[in-house]
């Protein structure tokens, strides 16, 4: 977040977190080879495909292998319950899942990840002891119900409506939710609905309110499972309330409060993507490379060609970079930080982008064999495509990130302005600022100073980051005097805001775990240096380039031209050009 | 009768998927940073093991490995299969390269003697060294019958009839218990350690002994000369026709000419 300002708070994130005690660690390396070894052997991801559904097999052995409940606490009053697993042991789980079937890591994400993780979060202690036990052991599926028809991003917009029974002790439930993960599947609903509520000034508004829904309530119907592009493993259906009668003990997190339940949720649930995808890139990878370093063309083994070489070490840099994020977030959410929500949507469009390409670049390194079903990578493609869409789209997320940065950097400069009012007073501020800026202007960059966190021979990375995030504060500033807050409205150049912000955030990730693995010496510490030099150099060069377009005057004509074309071809509801032919 | 006290020998060996790589020395096999699990025909021990104590016929099920520290890992597998505590007899790296199925089987009969155990349960054989000797060992040492590689065991008054595979057909052989048993690839499919289990697991007791508790020599009987890989494949000629294939069959003198 000071990122927003120029500054990097380097605590939580250099040197690079190491949150597992021994105790932790050595449990989650017990549980990885079963895990695996699952997934290897009873799993079949081309057939969970072709059924679009889980193999019944499979999910009986999910549930006894212990995968509904991964963090959920061991014990809840008398209950043996779930694995009580951390963030950073519950992604690394992920990751195997998500190496092996995305569509099976959708229905386990779409349980525990979003599902349930409102009772896990906010649930009170009856809440929690009442459903669990149950959902943890995969004996009760849950879903998650927030979209709706008319409301996607705009998740405030919500028509479904609670309304108090007279006796009050109900709520009465009506509206339809779709595209729910598990609605066909699920007994337990966390439901967002608007609720009558009595505002100070004795006006009643509606609110968002969070509800625990059984399906055993009556009420509760769901439509037949949607035919997908990908994920088709995991269940997508409508599903209907009518007039469901739900108990006042069932909301969640407070009537008024479901808003906050539900970003909560979101966000919690953002972290587990990045990893689950760093392992899907981790399989690509390898199906490239094995393919790369065996066919034979013109003589040579394909891997000897520049052509080839660039998109595997590109796949490379995207997966070390995606896990670097990953386990830096994971680990920064265990260590209790609360403020992670930019860090998370950045992973969220990165990993998801990454992945994308990684799984595109796999297919083509393969060739024909890649765009054949039976090698995999086509499975994949189709499966990742969605991660750039739900839980917030990768548009949405980034101008989050832009916005919520943007604001945070707005209340400091707030204060520069109140220094303004008295310059007298504020002397010390206003030279401080004023030298920074002056030093900015003429190239030279003080900046701060990342040099004393990073290992010796990262110092080139580490200077271009730090002038990455000096620049990038820079832009922040001038772009809020001259827009203020109308900063809002202009998508054009926040793209280009959050472009550069997950790059900087990227670079950091990755100079953080680089100078870990020169510090530790481990045996891939060249190799992680080549990657982190690649990078951090190439991102510099990318950030510049984003942040001269967000306050160029030459790149916010094209903007608004960009914006007239796209206005004239909805117009015309079609492409508007008269055809080379004329016809 | 109370439940039969089942001890099962639970070897640390290099993973089944493991591609071998003999030391450059060849003095023996690669083994550093290299994958290992719990011996798949002593994981059917254990899943036997375990399916006697589901039937109530057996009441305890103890574990035990001989070897370097990273054993504990296979004894924590079986415990989260199911057996109720294990034993870890650490034998330091020098001593472990000479250490043979007899001393194994010496240190595991003190153990069977110490804990009044009425059955033993091995693997036929470890797929590491192959040796098929551990259970015969100790059924000599100990002075118990003994049924080796089982596919099928049943329990009747104070004995096991025990079913073992042989050349065109199958023997069944009955002992008196106490016994030993060592065990075949058909005789079960083991289950899965579930993470659950695997968590709780680490909550059974591992007792932790040395050999010298057992008063077994460890001195190694053999001597290593050479580990070699097996002879490479000659590589092939290819051919681009039927006729370039018959003549060069003729050459070699494959087909008459």
């Amino acid at each position: 977040m000071n990122l927003f300002r120029g500054k990097i708070s380097t605590e939580e994130i250099l040197p690079f977190p190491e949150v597992l005690t021994p105790t932790q660690a050595e449990e989650l390396q017990m549980l990885l080879d079963p895990c695996a070894k699952f997934f290897e052997e009873k799993n079949d991801a081309l057939k969970n495909d072709a059924l679009e559904k889980i193999d019944d097999a499979t999910m009986e052995g999910l549930k006894e292998l212990g995968a509904f409940g991964l963090q959920v606490p061991q014990h809840l009053g008398k209950y043996p319950c779930g694995l009580g697993l951390n963030n950073t042991q519950y992604a690394r789980l992920g990751e195997i899942i998500g190496a092996h079937d995305l569509g099976l890591s959708i229905t386990l994400g779409a349980h525990q990840s979003i599902g349930f993780k409102g009772i896990l979060l906010f649930g009170n202690k009856q809440q929690k002891e009442k459903y669990l036990p149950l959902l943890a052991a995969g004996k009760t599926i849950a879903a998650f119900c927030l979209t709706e028809p008319t409301s996607g991003s705009d998740a405030s917009s919500i028509r479904t409506q609670a309304i108090p029974s007279p006796d009050g002790k109900h709520y009465i439930l009506n509206g339809s939710k779709i595209w729910i993960s598990n609605g066909g599947l699920a007994e337990i609903f966390t439901v967002f609905a608007q609720t009558p509520v009595i505002s100070d000034d004795g006006e009643t508004k509606n609110k968002v309110t969070a509800f625990i829904v059984e399906r055993s309530f009556g009420g509760v119907s769901n439509g037949p499972s949607e035919k997908k592009m990908g994920i088709k493993a995991s269940n997508t259906t409508e599903v209907f309330f009518e007039d469901v009668k739900v108990p006042v003990e069932n909301v969640l997190g407070g009537v008024g409060g479901g808003f906050k339940v539900a970003m909560n949720i979101l966000n919690n649930g953002r972290f587990g993507m990045a990893a689950a995808l760093s392992g899907t890139m981790k399989s690509c990878i390898a199906k490239a490379v094995e393919h790369a370093g065996s066919r034979s063309q013109f003589g040579r083994t394909i891997s000897s060609f520049g052509a080839i070489q660039e998109k595997i070490a590109r796949m490379t840099m995207l997966q070390y970079v995606t896990e670097s994020m990953a386990y830096m977030l994971s680990a920064n959410m265990d260590q209790g930080s609360t403020e992670f929500q930019i860090e998370a949507a950045i992973s969220k469009v990165f990993a998801s982008e990454a992945a994308w390409y990684c799984a595109d670049e796999a297919i083509q390194v393969l060739g024909g064999m890649g765009f054949m079903r039976e090698c995999g990578l086509e499975r994949v493609l189709r499966d990742i495509r969605i991660f750039r869409i739900f839980e917030g789209t990768n548009d949405i997320l980034r101008l989050f990130v832009a916005l919520t940065g943007i604001q945070y950097a707005g209340r400091s400069l707030k204060q520069l302005q109140q220094a303004l009012k008295n310059p007298a007073a504020n002397m010390g501020t206003l030279l401080g600022v004023g030298a920074k800026r002056a030093r900015r202007m003429v190239g030279i960059s003080s900046g701060p100073s990342l040099i004393e966190h990073v290992h010796p021979d990262l110092k080139e990375s580490a200077d271009k980051t730090a002038r990455a995030v000096e620049e990038f504060g820079g832009t922040i500033e001038d772009l809020l005097m001259k827009f203020n807050k109308n900063i809002v409205e202009e998508q054009f150049v926040l793209k280009r805001v959050a472009d550069s912000a997950i790059d900087i955030y990227a670079m950091v990730s990755v100079l953080s775990r680089t100078s870990r693995s020169l510090n530790k010496n481990l045996a891939s510490k060249e190799h992680e240096k080549l990657i982190c030099d690649v990078w951090c150099d190439e991102a510099s060069e990318r950030i510049k380039q984003n942040l001269s377009q967000a306050s160029s005057t030459k790149a916010h004509k094209n903007f608004e031209k960009l914006s007239k074309i796209s206005k004239q071809v909805v117009t015309h509801g079609g492409t508007y050009a008269v055809h080379p032919i004329g016809f | 009768m109370s439940g039969l006290r089942v001890l099962v020998g639970c070897k640390r060996v290099i993973d089944y998927a493991v591609k071998i790589r003999v030391k450059p020395d060849k003095t023996g096999v690669l083994t550093d940073g290299v994958k290992h699990s719990l011996n798949p025909f002593d994981e059917i021990a254990i899943e036997e093991a375990i399916r006697l104590k589901e039937k109530n016929i057996a009441s305890e099920i103890i574990a035990v490995s001989c070897g370097p520290p990273q054993c504990q890992e296979v004894l924590r597998t079986a415990m989260a299969m199911g057996a109720d505590k294990a034993i870890h007899v650490e034998v330091d790296p020098a001593t472990y390269n000479g250490m043979q199925p007899m001393h194994v089987a010496k240190i595991l009969a003190k153990i069977a003697q110490e804990n009044k155990i009425d059955l033993v349960l091995v693997g036929k054989q470890a797929i590491d060294d192959d040796a098929n000797q551990t259970g015969q060992y100790m059924a000599s040492l100990l002075d118990w019958p003994q049924a080796t590689c089982a596919s099928k065991i049943e329990k009747t008054d104070g004995e096991l009839k025990v079913v073992k595979e042989i050349d065109g057909g199958l023997e069944t052989v009955r002992v008196k218990l106490p016994a030993v048993v060592s065990v075949d690839l058909r005789l079960n499919e083991p289950r899965y350690a579930t993470l659950p289990n695997i968590m709780k697991a680490k909550k059974k007791p591992l007792e932790k002994k040395k050999p010298e508790d057992y008063g077994v020599d460890m001195k190694a009987t053999h001597q290593v000369l050479s580990v070699e890989e097996p002879a490479v494949r000659q590589a092939g000629v290819k051919v681009e026709t039927v006729e370039e294939l018959v003549k060069k069959l003729k050459e070699q003198g494959l087909i008459p000419s």
